[in-house]
Order: C-alpha cells, then sequence, then structure tokens
C-alpha cells in the first residue's frame, strides 16, 4: 500500500471528503474557470482581492480526488497572502509536482502532501489545474484556462 | 494456432487456446509497477501480436521501397505486398472489390474524407445528416464542419438509459431531407451493438448515404458490408492487432466516384497539367502522397491473423469473459455499470460511488491494471449518463478470467482507500 499512500495521502483523501472553502465568497472580485479538457474536470476560483491581498477565496467545481484536494489545500495555503507571495508558493508547488529538481516539499507545509505526484505525469494537470485558475483569475488576461 | 469453424469445439478448449494465443502478444508478458501487467484497454487500442511486428520488420529489410512507381524489384515487391494488404482488407469486409478499399490513417480520417466530400458534392441548405447520440468525436464533428460549410442540419438520435438507441427513433427521424445517416457500429463508451442493417435499410428508403463507423466492430465481430448494406465502412488498424497510422475505408464505387479528392498530390493523379490535372479512379484518387506502406502491410498480417483465430470464435470467448466481468463487478457495493445494452460487445465501463474515474484508474494502474479513463471522446454520452466521466475495461481475445479477477480485486483496494 505504500505506493498508494504516497500518492493519495490521508491529508488529500480528508480535503477530497470535506473540500474546505467550497463556497462562492459574498464580495468575491475576480474570478476564473479552469478547464481539463482531456478528463472534462471543471473548476471555477473565486476571490475577494482588497489591493494586492487575498482576503477571501472559495471554489466550485467537480473533479478527482487530486485536483479536489489540491484546490481545497490551495485556498487555505493562500488565503490572507498577497498575490505575490501566492504566485511564489505556486512556483515551488508546480516545481515539486513537476518533479524539478531542487524543489522543497518542505516549504510548502501541507501541500507538500503533493509531493507523489511527480511519480504520475497523468496526473499532474489535476494537481495544478486549481492553481493556474487561480493564477487566471488574479492577473490581468484571460478569465478561462485550460490544461491543454 | 486452430483454424476457424471447429464446431466439436468445446468452451474449454475455446479458452486454453486463447490462452495460448496470448503467448503470441510479446507486450503482455512484462511487469508494471511491480506487478504483471493486466492490459483491458483494447477499446484505445490493441496490442500486436509477433506474425504483425514480423512482417512489418521482414517489409522494412527486405522490401522496403515506395510503391506505384518505380520499375525496380523492391518498388515491385512492396506494391504487390501493399496491394495484397489490400485484397485482403477487401476480403476480411466481404466488399465486392479490392479496388472500393482506401488505406487512410484511421476511422477518423476516412469520415473526415467523407463528410468533407459530401459537404462539397452533394449535401445543401436544408438537407439533414442524421448520428446518434452515442457517436464517438469523430463522427460527430467532421458532420457538424460539414453542415457549417454546407448549411445542412445535424440531427442526432437519443439513447436510452441503457444505452441504447431509443426505440422507433431512427425511423422517426429519417425525412426526405435526410442525406446522410452515420452511425457506429459499436459505442467505444457503451458496448452498445447497433442495428446498423435496419439502419441503412432506413436510410436508403429515402435515398441517404448509409455510413458505419466500424472501429469498434471488426475486432469483436465478423463484418460483411453487403450484408449490412451500407454504402461506406471505416475502420482503424491499430483496434485490429495492427499498427497505428493506418485503417481503411470501404465505400461503394459510385459513392467514391462521386466524392471529390481529399487531398492532392503524387499517385492521386492521371495527368497534371498547369492548365488542368485528371484525377486517378478510386482508390488511387484517395491516396495521394506515399502512403502508409508498412503499415498496409501490418494491417494485411493483423487481418490474416484474425480471420485464422475466426472472428465467431473470438466472440464466443468474450461474450464469456464480459459474463464473468460483469458478475463480478456488479457484485461490488457502489459499482455502477454504464452501458447495460443485451448482446453488448466486451467493454465495461463503470463509476464507484465513492472514487473520481481518474482516481480508480491511478489505483488500478498501481496494481499493474491498464484501464482507460475519462469521456472516452464521447462527451455526449457522459453528459446523457449524468457522469463526468466512466472508467472502462475493454477486453480482448487475449484477456484471461485470471485478469477479471485481478481488476476486480483492484477495484476492491480503491474502495478501501476511498470509502
Amino acid at each position: 500500500m505504500s505506493e498508494m499512500q504516497d500518492l493519495y495521502q490521508e491529508i488529500i483523501l480528508d480535503h477530497n471528503r470535506k473540500p474546505r472553502n467550497f463556497t462562492i465568497p459574498a464580495h468575491a472580485n475576480h474570478t476564473a474557470v479552469g478547464h481539463n479538457p482531456l478528463c472534462g474536470d471543471q473548476i471555477t476560483v473565486l476571490v475577494e482581492l482588497d489591493g494586492g491581498l487575498i482576503k477571501t477565496i472559495g471554489f466550485q467545481g467537480a473533479g478527482c480526488a487530486i485536483s479536489k484536494a489540491s484546490a481545497s489545500l490551495m485556498t487555505e495555503a493562500v488565503k490572507g497572502r498577497t498575490i505575490d507571495e501566492a504566485k511564489v508558493i505556486f512556483e515551488g508547488f508546480h516545481d515539486m509536482v513537476t518533479g524539478v529538481a531542487g524543489a522543497e516539499p518542505e516549504a510548502l507545509g501541507k501541500l507538500a502532501a503533493f509531493a507523489g505526484v511527480c511519480e504520475y505525469p497523468a496526473r499532474v494537470k489535476c494537481a495544478s489545474l486549481a492553481w493556474h485558475t487561480l493564477q487566471a483569475a488574479i492577473t490581468e488576461g484571460p478569465t478561462q484556462v485550460s490544461t491543454e | 494456432m486452430t483454424e476457424t469453424a471447429q464446431p466439436t469445439e468445446t468452451a474449454a478448449d475455446l479458452r486454453a487456446d486463447m490462452l495460448r494465443l496470448r503467448e503470441e502478444f510479446p507486450a503482455l508478458h512484462q511487469r508494471v509497477r511491480g506487478r504483471p501487467l493486466v492490459y483491458l484497454d483494447n477499446a484505445a487500442t490493441t496490442h500486436k501480436p509477433r506474425v504483425v511486428l514480423e512482417a512489418m520488420t521482414r517489409f522494412y529489410a527486405e522490401d522496403n521501397s515506395n510503391i506505384h512507381r518505380g520499375v525496380h524489384a523492391l518498388s515491385v515487391r512492396a506494391t504487390e505486398a501493399y496491394e495484397q494488404a489490400r485484397s485482403t482488407v477487401a476480403r476480411f469486409l466481404h466488399a465486392p472489390s479490392a479496388s472500393e478499399i482506401v488505406f487512410l490513417r484511421g476511422t477518423t480520417e476516412a469520415i473526415n474524407l467523407i463528410a468533407h466530400g459530401l459537404a462539397h458534392c452533394r449535401l445543401r441548405p436544408g438537407d439533414e445528416v442524421l448520428i446518434t447520440h452515442m457517436e464517438h468525436h469523430s463522427n460527430i464533428v467532421p458532420w457538424q464542419m460539414a453542415c457549417q460549410h454546407s448549411g445542412a442540419t445535424l440531427k442526432v438520435v437519443p439513447i436510452t438509459d441503457s444505452g441504447e438507441l431509443e426505440p422507433g427513433a431512427v425511423e422517426r427521424m429519417i425525412t426526405d431531407r435526410t442525406r446522410v445517416v452515420s452511425v457506429v457500429h459499436v459505442s467505444n463508451s457503451l458496448g452498445t451493438v447497433n442495428p446498423v442493417r435496419e439502419i441503412c435499410a432506413l436510410a436508403h428508403e429515402v435515398g441517404a448515404v448509409a455510413i458505419v463507423d466500424g472501429a469498434q466492430a471488426v475486432a469483436h465481430m465478423a463484418v460483411d458490408v453487403q450484408e449490412i448494406g451500407c454504402d461506406a465502412y471505416a475502420f482503424s488498424g491499430h483496434k485490429l492487432m495492427g499498427p497505428t497510422g493506418v485503417g481503411a475505408l470501404w465505400a461503394r464505387q459510385e459513392l467514391l466516384a462521386e466524392l471529390p479528392p481529399y487531398q492532392g498530390g503524387g499517385d492521386m493523379i492521371e495527368v497534371v497539367t498547369f492548365e488542368k490535372t485528371t484525377y486517378a479512379k478510386a482508390p488511387a484518387k484517395f491516396e495521394a502522397g506515399t502512403p502508409n506502406i508498412s503499415g498496409a502491410v501490418g494491417l494485411g498480417a493483423a487481418v490474416s491473423f484474425i480471420e485464422q483465430v475466426g472472428l465467431s470464435r473470438i466472440h464466443a470467448y468474450e461474450a464469456w469473459l464480459l459474463e464473468r466481468a460483469t458478475e463480478q463487478m456488479q457484485a461490488i457495493p457502489g459499482i455502477r455499470l454504464i452501458g447495460t445494452a443485451p448482446g453488448k460487445a466486451a467493454i465495461l465501463a463503470f463509476t464507484l460511488d465513492t472514487a473520481h474515474p481518474h482516481d480508480i484508474g491511478t489505483i488500478l494502474d498501481m496494481e499493474g491494471v491498464a484501464i482507460r479513463t475519462g469521456h472516452h471522446c464521447t462527451q455526449p454520452v457522459m453528459v446523457r449518463m449524468g457522469v463526468p466521466a466512466t472508467a472502462r475495461a475493454s477486453l480482448s481475445l487475449y484477456n484471461t478470467q485470471e485478469e477479471i479477477d485481478i481488476l476486480c480485486r483492484a477495484v476492491n483496494k480503491v474502495k478501501e482507500v476511498f470509502h
């Protein structure tokens, strides 16, 4: 079971079962829709930005355990952070799930639970969909993103 | 290997022979993530028997040359091998003539060729194209493009909860404006076997062109295009134990004559001047450029292999295996089978109440079990069945009862993780 536990860590299963911030924030002023056309997963990320600060964040949508737990843990990780801080976390997360040498999962707190994803290239897009969507929501440009 | 039609063969003999045939597929005998590979993704693509690999290697090692142009010995041999493959495919489909077989990249290209051609030569504003709700995207999108180009309207035959065409719907939806009826023989996401013979007869009552997508049918049941009564039938080599990148279109001579060329280039012409070019007759008219010669040779070898095993025996064995798999899977609480048409092909699509299909697929992979997860290029079917995606185990003649047991054990592991 060790291989299975590497990928499906208890924290991921927990956030899949009980996603946090699975809400539409009342004062959301930035939003984007992310789509993985290969599997049909879709996620909407809604953010209340206050200056450069992510004051509240929520998400909606359906997907696999990896994508749902990733969205849930992402909202916890970036809530109360500045846009620039969120971008740094995303970069670290992205390096970790894509297996970039020198990635430091330990610096990512709970997000380190996704370290096992790099062994499953087919699932990297599941783990990063929410993050790409967040990035689209809080930066200028298109508010529809696709993993393809 | 035994030959076709052995009336005295028992079910046990049949199973034993299929086990022997399994030895002919090198790729099956490997370990994945430390476990023996259980390959149940045959609707996506099948593995290749040694005879196919050898035929292709031999072609490149001995006969490699371009076809239809050289006077030298190798070119003659290559041309003969290519044309021999065409004859083999014609025999396989019970086509009246090998000149009605066009080698293409696969089913997708075949449907695009016909849709593109009909959009130019036949479809007019107000005309109707009829497809079904269970089509693969490759039998939806080309017709949408054809309709967009020509002003014709696309109509879709609805399906039932079990994944069958709604009774009477084809008859009801064919009108005197229907110019094309294009339907999948066997659904890749549901396994449903459609009554193509009846559908083609209905199409012909109003003079429509009847096209059958045979991608999921040819490896599992005997196909006789004259008996079906269609005007065109397409399939891909790789789903039939042949190589990727090659497939065949059979179409009636008259239809091939009417359709304009799909691509211009070498080998599809009679005479070229800057003022005017006259085209070669079919099939050359649709085979511009150097074709996939080694692919055709491999496809010919695959067809011969299938013929030698015998499609009635393959069908009987797969039906037996599907019955076992269905029984065992249905006994697992939380499993929902998607596509439950009677007499369906050996495709077992399912969902699990606690786990998303992708998570099922990943955990099965950890157990060495290869299945497909997702929408299977049939997004409208997913919407109709009210699921985001499915997990799909699709069987072939080389799968075994033991592999079904491993599949079910692996599904139970998924349930241990996601409860």
